[in-house]
């Protein structure tokens, strides 16, 4: 790095490269967000599938990869989920080193907080059922709360008080640019293609149903296998190949606030109250809202979700009043039934999705591609995402985060 | 905040008062307890979910309280018609037709 | 020269010189003038030094007039908790004791440690933080992540709960104009004079726009300024009218929903304690007519950040509003017309105009014959290529623009103009798409995706005339569409003079072109220079989106408004693409930045939401209660007497209920009355029970699911007539319970005769339950015969208590005998004290929710919510009973059906009993077979409920264990941090296993 700045910069290469596509990959994959790039990454990584490529709409990170909260835990209640994040938890932890970019995985504790009775009987049996699955997850006091949190308003006249929270340690903030764009250099390095502006228009199956290629804005691209990472877009990609999927998409909202001197030092989740918040490295407050009641594919939302939202970061942290919205934006996430992910096999040979990731995806995003790798590799998932078939909607076996937690990722 | 007719008010009311109630058209089969698994899945879990004009249920909860029906384009957040429930889909080239006034083109599309 | 500023120019300017104010900066105290922004009266008293920038630490001025500032952000305090980082001197007016702060510096303005950052900038490049800092890895978290959040930052945040309030207003206008310049104001006067309602806003504090600079625009034959002093009163007091000052429209969303936010106090000495600080507007219009003009951009060249170097028409307002001359010594560097006319204002003002640079060969127009023939020597086709001086620019040089020698001339100020951005935020945001002129190198309003129009210069019109006759037109227009009955509104207003707005340059200057090593920024805040830039493509970031993350242009607090355009140009060029093919990123609410107070405004404190109370409520809370918070209610929790903790005094409850009686507050159960002759039909669909066959007068617990199978809400259903029938939810789930019933009712089977009506908060209910229950209440029950025989378990009847009409259910959530008694909600406060103060002296407590629990769990009744959660089905929870064998339908008949929900391997619900006798399970705990297995742990279920019971001296539980139902009488193990705790799987009924007391 000094090097490079004595010498003004102009040895740094290009990041990734912008090649042309051929007629052909082993493995297609739809969508350059975090959690494509890193499929593609590990595919040559772990599997030494390097003949892929990966297809973008737009510029690779310009969806949920970039318009997230960037929030990493893996405290999640069943066993398939806890296993599946704290995989990923696992890899962020050595991440930077392993893609040699800085992803700033900045583990400084999500604390989640516990309103009223229900809530603190929902956090602890997460934290029982973490701690016997090896995730560290600890039960905060409102006081142990607020020395962690000191802006925290533990006050008991507060509409909602804090009853107390649940601390996982490991948990944080990665920067979400630097994710992409870390795992597009090193897929690239490996010799992926990231081909961006490249919309897939089709899927194209041959004569037994089997997956050949797609056809997209750039032309016909042949496949012998496909992996759709397309997040809200996916039951529009999926509808190329026929196949109907249990999701609906909803268009999510976060914003930031202008940046100030650190004055936060975690990052919240309340629940109850609806909101999360951070402090990034830049100084700005990174909140998250909630998403509006319909389904869209606009990645605009109300002004009400915003408000909304604001209220609750008022209420739990009445000094910000005074602070100021900076920037607000939406992305579109695809929500599944149970709020658990889809990654699997499909009905059609050779076409493979990884979706559903609803509004908690980003902290998933290493877990999510190696594993998701294995199973375009293998055409067989690995143990960790074994669960997470489409076919759990048939048999009623689901993963029902949501129902058994009532907590938002 | 979207802007919502209510066809059973017969004004448009903001989207406060109304509650999004999921993808329309999707009847309970008559014969639900002898349907198979895979049906049953369709039915209640797997959604069209498109990009574009999408049949979807509201109700104006805050208001008349009924459930009806809306085709809106899920890029624009546009609404095309509202219809009460139990009438049948709108002809959506018509319907689209007759709601989309030609984009109005600005100074810089010259 | 006025007390007002060294730089304040008699005779100039509209403020009046004998309307001081006194105002500190950085601890020292200022005089301004009413009327001047924070940044008119620090140049007044010649000081252009006033802040540092965000990574490299940089002196930095005032740059600007107006919101787009990047620089010149201070932090503001009224007292200890009222103090607001990160505002912006060009915006803030001043008023007696002001106290601004610089920021981002230490130890102090002029003497800045982190300034190091500067010298070091070559390690500091665009994405540096990506490149390094990664060895060793903790290095990350605990030194480089502490060092470059500490270094970053702005302002402080505030650190004391804000004392001010806000307000919140929602609007319907036919018409919303966005911006009082010469375009909004004939805009919305041709629409008020049409017979439209009209909002007019503008951000600053006084109407004008542009005017408050273009001193030789006239409008209607008069001064442009006081031109539009006189239309906004105008305006003012038509009865259609809104006129908003210090008002921003920041926010565009759909359907013409427009979010305003309006400064109320913050330019006020001593506001009143009732004023909101701020007001928010939400308003839905009709029409919304975009006049949001346009905004300067600046020249991009080595040093073009130091201090006293500034747009020029900002300096033209400095001059011509505020009497303040920027300098003494002025240099001019510009690509368009419009910088010349502040050079001629400032030249007659009395400054000296040693050059002004213009990068255009051959200029040709009036201002640059004026400027000549002022004796101002005029450079065309030369370029700034640098600027001397450190804390206060002190010269600049001046190449051909195509190369030669230099020449270094001294300045105190420099002017400089790179042309006019056309303000398409809010036709952006409103999700219209711009396009790209390439004549007049600018992007415009291209396809509208909203019913809204942009007049003025934000829609590239150029000039005065054309200016007023596009917005006249737009008004009445607008009008006529949004109101059938508008007339034609006669408005007709002539116009002289006023600045073209056209042409100008994109990217870099020379000098800071390609291969140039020097800092010529394009984001002033954010510290992006050209060569940042360049860099960025060079690294492969090739869409203007990865351009704007990798270097952070345009993410500054001024979202880009001076350096999108630069930063997207000189990304073109470096790509060797055309720029509307590069991109330009996306506008996003807000405008500016929006204070959360004004956006949260009413909703703070006991407003956050609201708090439902029961009619019982105050008679609790004398009885001493605490309260737990269950969705919006307060609901009773226990009653504590003196010296008693909680876990104290629900023993105590528990137990007298079981001896005497006790009373309870049921009113936050959700009640809902199904009417119609279809009543049972739909109740036997709905629930998984059947109803068809329950009697008149009797009551049935009945079980909701969804279609999946799994448990929805429970309660117990009463029928009052054939058809009529009275069904009770959980609390938290009325209304969803209710939401559910009508959406079946409506869609699903809307043939059947029947009709809801929530009544949730028609009714309130007591329960008294206990032995003595029967003999507390009889004295004031008349019409109902209360002998078990006459009115067993499970049966009601309507009747009278305390004189009132009453719903009277004989039934038990406690396992004991039992009466719920509905009134009407306006008498349950007063039945509820006449029975207290009956029952009291024969023993009767009142309970609260928590000793509810116990009591429900000593039965093994569930609680839907805690002992099921949402993955749990009526077989799961041992309710198969209340399963209709015989039913065709209901609501959740398939999803029962699917494999793995018959399948073995159910997580059932059964009951606990601890070992040891003492230990009370911890809610939530998880149960496992074989406690000695490595984690991760094969777990096999987990705690749902569990509580001391002091009826039965031990602690109770129940749990979900898979096959449960099959583990009678197995031991399994519950492993805590610090130790095992064995449990033995039993029934779930843990007292009075006959249930004899029921009947009793």
């Amino acid at each position: 790095m000094a090097r490079e700045a004595m010498r003004g910069h102009k040895g740094w290469g290009q990041q990734w490269g912008s090649p042309e596509p051929r007629g052909e990959y082993d493995v297609i994959i739809i969508g350059a967000g975090g959690h494509g790039l890193a499929t593609a990454y590990y595919l040559a990584k772990e599997h030494g599938v390097t003949n892929v490529a990966v297809l973008e709409k737009g510029w690779l990170g310009g969806g949920n990869t970039g318009r997230n909260t960037t929030i990493i835990r893996s405290n999640y209640l069943y066993d398939e989920s806890a296993g599946l994040y704290d995989h990923a938890v696992k890899l962020w932890e050595n991440l930077s080193q392993d893609l040699n970019y800085n992803v700033m995985y900045s583990p400084r504790g999500v604390m989640m907080l516990a309103h009223n009775v229900h809530d603190v009987q929902v956090f602890k049996r997460h934290i029982h059922a973490n701690r016997l699955n090896g995730v560290d997850n600890e039960w905060l006091t409102p006081e142990q709360a607020k020395e962690y949190c000191p802006p925290l308003n533990i006050s008991q006249t507060a509409r909602y008080p804090v009853m107390g929270a649940a601390l996982q340690r490991r948990g944080g903030t990665a920067r979400h640019d630097a994710v992409a764009w870390g795992y597009a250099r090193a897929a690239s390095d490996r010799g992926v293609h990231i081909i961006q502006n490249c919309e897939v228009t089709g899927i194209r199956r041959g004569g037994n149903g089997q997956v050949t290629g797609v056809e997209t804005s750039r032309g016909f691209i042949g496949a012998k296998k496909i992996g759709v990472v397309a997040a809200g877009n996916t039951s529009v990609v999926m509808q190329m190949a026929d196949v109907r999927m249990p999701l609906e998409s909803f268009p999510l909202q976060a914003l930031v606030s202008e940046p100030v001197k650190p004055c936060f030092p975690c990052v919240v989740m309340s629940n109850t109250v609806h909101a999360y918040i951070s402090q990034s490295d830049k100084g700005e407050l990174v909140i998250g809202a909630g998403t509006d009641q319909y389904t869209s594919y606009s990645q605009t939302g109300g002004l009400h979700i915003i408000q909304h939202t604001l209220d609750a970061i008022c209420e739990m942290f009445p000094m910000f009043t005074r602070m100021r919205m900076l920037r607000s934006w939406g992305g579109i996430v695809d929500v599944t039934p149970d709020r658990s992910p889809i990654i699997a096999r499909t009905p059609v040979s050779g076409l493979y999705v990884n979706c559903g990731w609803g509004t908690g995806g980003f902290k998933a995003t290493p877990g999510s591609g190696h594993v998701f790798a294995h199973t375009i590799a293998n055409d067989n998932p690995h143990k960790i995402n074994a669960g997470y078939t489409i076919e759990r909607f048939n048999s009623g076996r689901l993963i029902d985060e949501a129902a058994a937690a009532a907590v938002a990722h | 905040m979207l802007l919502i007719h209510c066809p059973y008010c017969e004004e448009e009311r903001p989207e406060l008062e109304f509650r999004h109630a999921g993808e329309a058209h999707i009847a309970r089969p008559a014969d639900i307890a002898s349907i198979s698994d895979e049906d049953f899945a369709q039915y209640f879990f797997y959604r069209d979910n498109p990009k574009g004009l999408t049949f979807e249920r509201w109700r104006h909860i805050h208001g008349c309280a009924r459930f009806f029906n809306a085709v809106r384009d899920t890029v624009s957040d546009k609404f095309v018609t509202t219809y009460k429930t139990g009438e049948p889909k709108p002809d959506l080239a018509e319907a689209a037709n007759e709601n989309k006034p030609q984009a109005k083109k600005g100074r810089g599309s010259k | 020269m006025t007390t007002a500023g060294t730089n304040r120019i008699a005779g100039k300017g509209r403020l009046t010189p004998a309307n001081t104010v006194r105002f500190t900066f950085d601890g020292k105290s200022y005089t301004g003038l009413e009327g001047d922004t924070l940044a008119a009266a620090l140049i007044a008293n010649d000081v252009h030094l006033v802040g540092r920038s965000f990574k490299y630490h940089r002196p930095r001025g005032i740059l600007s007039a107006g919101p787009e500032e990047p620089s010149a952000l201070v932090g503001v305090r009224r007292d200890a908790a009222r103090q607001t980082p990160n505002i912006r001197a060009t915006v803030q007016e001043i008023h007696d004791g002001l106290d601004a702060v610089s920021q981002n510096r230490w130890p102090s303005l002029a003497f800045d440690i982190g300034a190091v950052n500067d010298i070091g900038s070559p390690l500091f490049s665009a994405g540096f933080y990506y490149k390094t800092f990664m060895w060793p890895k903790v290095a990350w978290k605990h030194v480089y992540e502490p060092v470059i959040r500490n270094a970053a930052g702005l302002g402080t945040a505030p650190e004391e709960p804000d004392p001010d309030h806000y307000a919140g207003r929602y609007a319907h206008c036919d018409v919303l104009v966005i911006g009082g310049g010469a375009a909004g104001l004939s805009a919305a006067l041709a629409a008020a004079e049409s017979g439209a309602q009209v909002i007019l806003c503008d951000e600053k504090p006084s109407f004008g726009g542009a005017l408050w600079f273009e001193e030789e625009a006239r409008l209607d034959g008069m001064d442009g300024y006081e031109w539009a002093q006189q239309t906004t009163d105008r305006l003012a007091v038509m009865d259609n009218v809104r006129v908003l000052s210090r008002t921003t429209a920041f926010g565009y969303y759909a359907q013409n929903f427009v979010g305003l936010v309006e400064r109320v106090t913050d330019h006020l000495a001593a506001p009143e304690a009732d004023m909101p600080r701020e007001r928010l507007w939400q308003v839905r219009a009709k029409r919304v007519i975009i006049a949001a003009g346009a905004i300067e951009r600046h020249m991009v060249f080595a040093n073009n950040d130091r201090p006293g170097i500034m747009l020029a028409a900002a300096a033209r307002t400095y001059l011509n509003h505020h009497g303040v001359a920027v300098g003494r010594k002025v240099g001019v560097y510009t690509a368009n017309d419009s910088a010349y006319a502040a050079a001629i204002d400032l030249k007659k003002a009395g400054s000296d105009i040693p050059a002004i640079v213009d990068i255009r060969d051959n200029p040709d127009s009036v201002v640059v014959e004026e400027a000549k023939a002022l004796g101002i020597r005029v450079l065309t086709g030369h370029a700034v290529t640098g600027a001397g001086g450190k804390l206060r620019v002190a010269s600049m040089s001046v190449e051909p623009k195509n190369g030669g020698s230099a020449e270094v001339i001294p300045v105190d100020a420099l002017l400089m103009s790179a042309g006019w951005t056309p303000s398409v935020h809010m036709f952006s945001q409103s999700r219209g798409k711009v396009a790209w002129d390439e004549e007049s190198q600018r992007f415009l309003p291209g396809t509208y995706a909203q019913d809204c129009v942009s007049v003025g210069a934000c829609n590239g019109t150029d000039g005065l005339a054309e200016t007023v006759a596009e917005a006249l037109d737009a008004g009445e227009r607008a009008a006529k569409e949004a109101r059938a009955k508008a007339k034609k509104s006669g408005v007709k207003i002539k116009t002289e003079g006023g600045g073209k707005w056209a042409g100008g340059m994109i990217g870099a200057g020379p000098g800071a072109g390609a291969g140039k090593v020097v800092k010529a920024f394009v984001d002033y805040q954010n510290d992006v220079t050209a060569k940042d830039i360049r860099l960025a493509v060079q690294e492969g970031m090739h869409s203007i989106e990865h351009v704007k993350r990798f270097t952070t242009n345009g993410m500054a607090t001024d979202q880009g408004k001076l350096s999108n355009l630069h930063g997207l140009a000189i990304a073109a060029e470096a790509l060797d693409r055309p720029i509307p093919k590069v991109g330009l990123t996306t506008f996003r609410p807000p405008y500016t930045p929006t204070t959360f107070g004004a956006i949260v405004n009413h909703a703070r404190g006991k407003l956050f939401d609201p708090m439902r109370c029961t009619p019982m409520h105050a008679s609790e809370e004398a009885a001493g209660a605490v309260f737990e918070d269950v969705g919006q209610w307060k609901r009773a929790w226990y009653y504590p007497r003196p010296g008693e903790d909680m876990h104290a005094a629900v023993n105590r409850e528990c137990r007298t209920v079981r001896e005497v009686a006790g009373m309870f507050d049921a009113t936050t159960l959700g009640k809902i009355e199904v009417i119609g002759p279809d009543a049972a039909k739909f109740l036997d669909l709905l629930y998984t029970n059947p109803f068809m066959k329950l009697g008149v007068g009797k009551l049935r617990y009945g079980i909701m699911c969804r279609e999946d199978g799994f448990i929805y809400d429970d309660g117990v259903v009463g029928r009052i007539a054939e058809d009529r029938f009275h069904v009770t939810t959980t609390t938290g789930g009325a209304p969803r319970v209710m939401n559910h019933m009508e959406d079946y009712l409506q869609t699903e089977f809307p043939d059947l005769k029947v009709w809801l009506t929530s009544t949730s908060e028609q009714w309130a209910v007591i329960a008294v339950q206990g032995p003595k229950s029967r003999e507390i209440i009889a004295p004031f029950v008349e019409g109902i015969d209360l002998s078990s025989e006459a009115f067993p378990h499970m049966s009601m009847a309507e009747g009278k208590v305390c004189g009132v009409p009453a719903r009277v259910f004989r039934m038990s959530f406690t396992g004991e005998a039992g009466f719920e008694i509905n009134v009407p909600a306006d008498y349950g406060r007063m039945v509820w004290d006449t029975l207290h103060e009956h029952g009291k002296p024969m023993g009767m407590c009142l309970y609260g929710t928590e000793t509810m629990h116990v009591l429900r769990a000593e039965k093994g009744y569930i609680i839907v919510g805690q002992d099921t959660d949402g993955t749990v089905t009526p077989h799961d929870a041992g309710l198969s009973w209340a399963v209709g064998k015989k039913k065709t339908d209901f609501v959740g008949i398939r999803g029962l059906m699917r494999p793995d929900i018959v399948a073995k391997g159910r997580r059932q619900l059964v009951g606990l009993k601890v070992k040891d006798g003492r230990t009370v399970l911890e809610e939530g705990a998880q149960i496992v077979a074989d406690p000695k297995q490595a984690v991760p742990m094969t777990m096999i279920g987990w705690v749902s409920s569990s509580y001391w019971s002091e009826n039965c001296g031990r602690p109770i539980a129940m749990a979900l264990v898979e096959d449960g139902f099959e583990r009678m009488g197995d031991t399994l193990y519950v492993p805590m941090p610090d130790r095992v705790i064995e449990v033995e799987v039993t029934n779930t009924v843990f007292f009075d296993e006959e249930g004899g007391r029921l009947h009793g």
